[in-house]
């Protein structure tokens, strides 16, 4: 280790909420041009942690030292003056503004300290733009006509638009393809080689492995293990140190009989022009079906077309051999559908609202008479199912938003669960959960499988799609291009499939 | 098939926290706070109005007064809790509540007697809520556009129908309920059916699917149709509910004022959403309540009645009322932080 202080020392960094210790007296210690990796459960106090050192938290005790020299991070501004710059993973861009006057927010180039050069700032955020490998992102454009992908890249430039000696990257590779992840290393490695430090928080093992120098591991507010080696720890103790376990991702069993019945959801060339090919599909009772394929192959479109949140351009949803009503959720819900959407806190969840209110919103009428609600009824109801969950804490009144990633997923199953539901529709269902919380929603998804509701399953996480579902259809660009059952497929080739697209057979 | 659900298991043995409504714990605790803090601001403002004016500010009919000045805004002010709560807002109340009651108090309307004035006051007001409602839930209007458009046009619609001049009522039975013999125990009728129009509001908000969908709406619309809930449906149903609000305080004006005039429930619609925002109710929707709403009427109503029997300008009333404003969000915003 290099006789120089480190570039950021972190000690005894301690923060409280009312009613929880989300840091207790965590150490970090990051080198300049070093990839420090942080890994952690939900809850483990990783998002506390980079708000302190962005500045947008102060804590209650502990030292920060810059260089050697102890600071007070007072704001986010004091923060970036030192050269600490922060991605969150809710991208904080203003759409309606363009990509230049993004990148250049709150210090814009100016004539006489007020006239904006647009001109000027455009010229540098090209320049920035290339840099990170993206000069076909125009300056001038709205960033409301940006894909996810190139919003982060962004959010990145600016970082980069200040004089940045730090980089704090909240799961930047959440959103990304493989060749997008690709550039992303790239860029990263390009920063470090410039002696910029970067802290990379990401639930992708293999991803921490490929970038990171050191791992520190978080684990309920403590730093558990600071500075292992990222190449050489095995996985094993790594996933033992976040979870106190020493499992990684247990995927249930399947049941030893194939489904058979009729198929309770049929799919009948459905399609979405620009989206999707026509497509068909069946689920039966007791069956989970993956659908996989890349960002951008159309996989959340078809969900949210089946479930009438779409309007489809062509094609049928039959339930029970019933044609829906096209374009309606209220009839696809009717008819015993259950949506869980990828953006769970915006598409799903009611964040003022506590957990029992989240659970009956869709079988309200279920409990009232005459508009009238018996909210011991409701209660009960609701406490049920988000117990045959597990759902933690088991406090029915606990606002929905204090919950964690895999809690706040449940709350949804259970809301479909409560409502009697017979097909289950999974938009990534363990996005923002952590690893220890992943396999108990698993086991969740294939007990309910079990007990007869047919579900759809989407993915980017091509393991997620194989060790879950029964039978697989690969995608590409908006169209099947295989089907089989998913014991007949490994990861290698599924990844083949999505990237090189060969011909269905 | 699935069951909905099972009897509940528990496999760490641990018995569960006795099982209590939610309303009862973290939620209601916290709305007793902010009401608790209301209340004291309006005890205080009695305290001031009983120091300065002793003898007429605590007069039995002083008090009767400020209770019926409290009733007509009060009511149009429930209408708009359910508004602000979808996450909606509506501008056109005080404009619907002037050309209610100048429709209910044409010489025509009049004819009808009680009945014909009472009803046609409701059905204006209905009728404007359906406009508002039908543009903004199926015609993808902001509603902050739409009840504006509405506030143009029900105000010129109201001139046109008086051309300017007071219509007075002439039907006895309709302005007996304004007089002293029609006080039961000493309450005015006109503060009944504000109490009423309160008690309901607070019931369909606080126990029903449909104040459920309305928080749920207002909470997050996007999650709430995914859900399942008629949205569209429950923004219409919610812009109704305000028209037959407006539509009942133009009554009450009427009752009270013994005529209909265009220039009735000027700035209204302010005087509510302020009295709506002073309560706790959020203005980007997603949480509601009818009592902090009523409170925050009855806190303005006062000061109005107190700066009156001091002799104050309305300039200095308008002072203290955006003063209260500004310094009832700013409390809130301390009492939400520290939860």
């Amino acid at each position: 280790m290099a006789p120089e202080p480190p570039l950021l020392s972190m000690s005894g960094i301690t923060k409280s909420f009312p009613g929880v210790r989300a840091l207790d007296g965590v150490d970090l210690d990051v080198q300049a041009g070093e990839v420090h990796c942080l890994l952690g459960q939900n809850g483990a106090g990783k998002s506390t942690l980079i708000k302190v050192l962005a500045g947008a938290h102060q804590p209650d005790t502990g030292t920060i030292r810059w260089r050697g020299e102890e600071v007070t991070l007072r704001s986010p501004i004091a923060a970036m003056r030192l050269g600490i710059a922060t991605i969150y993973q809710e991208l904080d861009l203003v759409e309606h503004l363009s990509v230049a006057e993004n990148v250049h927010l709150g210090h814009e180039p100016t004539t006489a300290g007020f006239v904006v050069r647009g001109k000027a700032a455009r010229a540098s955020t090209a320049q920035l733009l290339k840099r990170l490998g993206h000069p076909e992102i125009d300056p001038g454009r709205l960033v409301a006509r940006l894909s996810a992908a190139q919003r982060q890249i962004v959010s990145m430039a600016r970082a980069l638009s200040h004089d940045v000696r730090l980089i704090v990257m909240d799961e930047p590779s959440a959103a990304l393809d493989p060749d997008e992840v690709d550039n992303l290393f790239r860029i990263v490695g390009d920063l470090t080689a410039d002696g910029v430090a970067v802290v990379y928080i990401s639930h992708r093992l293999e991803e921490i492995r490929r970038i990171g120098d050191r791992v520190t591991v978080l684990k309920d507010g403590r730093a558990v293990a600071g500075g292992l080696p990222a190449e050489s720890t095995p996985t094993r103790d790594v996933v033992a140190l976040m979870t106190g376990r020493s499992v990684a991702y247990v995927f249930p069993e399947r049941p030893a009989s194939a489904p058979e019945g009729p198929p309770v959801l049929e799919v009948r060339g459905l399609a979405r022009d620009g989206e999707f090919a026509p497509l068909d599909l069946r689920v039966r009772p007791g069956e989970i079906v993956g659908l996989a394929g890349l960002v951008g192959s159309g996989r959340s479109e078809i969900l949210e077309t089946v479930y009438g949140a779409r309007r489809p351009t062509a094609g049928q949803v039959l339930v029970d051999g019933t044609a829906l009503r096209p374009g309606s959720v209220r009839a696809a819900v009717r008819a015993g559908l259950g949506l869980a959407p990828e953006e769970r806190k915006a598409q799903a969840l009611l964040m003022l609202e506590s957990v029992t209110r989240n659970v009956s919103v869709s079988s309200l009428s279920r409990f009232a008479r005459a508009g009238w609600i018996d909210r011991r009824a409701e209660l009960g109801a609701a406490r049920a199912a988000t117990r045959e969950l597990s759902l933690r804490p088991d406090a029915p009144s606990a606002p929905v938003r204090t919950l964690s990633g895999g809690n706040q997923q449940k709350a949804v199953l259970a809301r479909w669960l409560l409502r009697g539901c017979r097909v289950l529709l999974l938009d990534e269902p363990t996005r923002g959960v952590d690893v220890g919380a992943r396999a108990e929603l698993y086991a969740v998804i294939r007990r309910l499988a079990d007990e007869g509701l047919a579900v759809l399953l989407v993915s980017s996480e091509v393991p997620e799609v194989l060790g879950l579902a029964d039978r697989v259809l690969v995608l590409r660009e908006g169209r099947v291009v295989h089907t089989a059952p998913a014991r007949e497929l490994d990861e290698h080739r599924v990844l083949d499939l999505v990237m090189e697209g060969s011909p269905a057979t | 098939m699935t069951q909905p659900v099972s009897p509940p298991r528990d496999s760490t043995g641990k018995l569960p926290p006795v099982d209590r409504l939610p309303a009862f714990r973290g939620l209601l605790a916290h709305t007793d706070v902010r009401t608790l803090s209301l209340l004291g601001v309006l005890a205080v403002l009695v305290l001031i109005g009983g120091v300065t004016r002793p003898d007429e500010f605590l007069d039995t009919r002083n008090l009767q007064l400020v209770l019926t000045q409290a009733s007509v805004i009060g009511v149009v002010t429930v209408g708009m809790t359910f508004v602000i709560t979808s996450g909606g807002i509506d501008l056109s109340v005080g404009a619907i509540v002037a050309l209610s009651s100048v429709w209910a108090t044409t010489v025509a309307t009049q004819e009808y007697g009680f009945a014909g004035i009472l009803f046609t006051a409701v059905l204006v007001g209905v009728g404007c809520g359906l406009v508002n409602g039908v543009l903004i839930a199926y015609g993808g209007m902001v509603p902050f556009i739409a009840t504006l458009a509405m506030l143009a046009s029900a105000r010129g619609l109201a001139l046109q129908i008086t051309d300017g001049r007071t219509q007075i009522v002439g039907v006895r039975g309709l302005l007996d309920l304004g007089e002293r013999d029609a006080y039961v125990l000493g309450v005015p009728p006109l503060v009944i059916v504000f109490a009423v129009v309160t008690v309901c509001g607070w019931l369909i908000l606080n126990r029903t699917t449909f104040g459920r969908r309305t928080v749920a709406v207002g909470g997050n619309a996007e999650a709430a149709r995914l859900a399942g809930i008629d949205v569209r449906r429950q923004r219409l149903y919610l812009y109704l509910l305000s028209g037959l609000c407006c539509g009942i305080a133009a009554f009450l004006l009427i009752v009270l004022s013994g005529s209909g005039q265009n220039t009735n429930g000027n700035l209204y619609e302010l005087d509510a959403i302020a009295a709506a925002i002073i309560g706790g109710t959020l203005l980007s929707g997603g949480r509601g309540t009818i009592t902090g709403s009523v409170l925050g009427v009855l806190i303005f109503t006062t000061i109005t009645n107190i700066f009156a029997l001091n002799n104050l300008q309305s300039d200095v009333q308008q002072i203290a009322k955006g003063a209260i404003i500004v310094a009832a969000v700013l409390v809130q915003r301390r009492t939400a932080s520290t939860p």
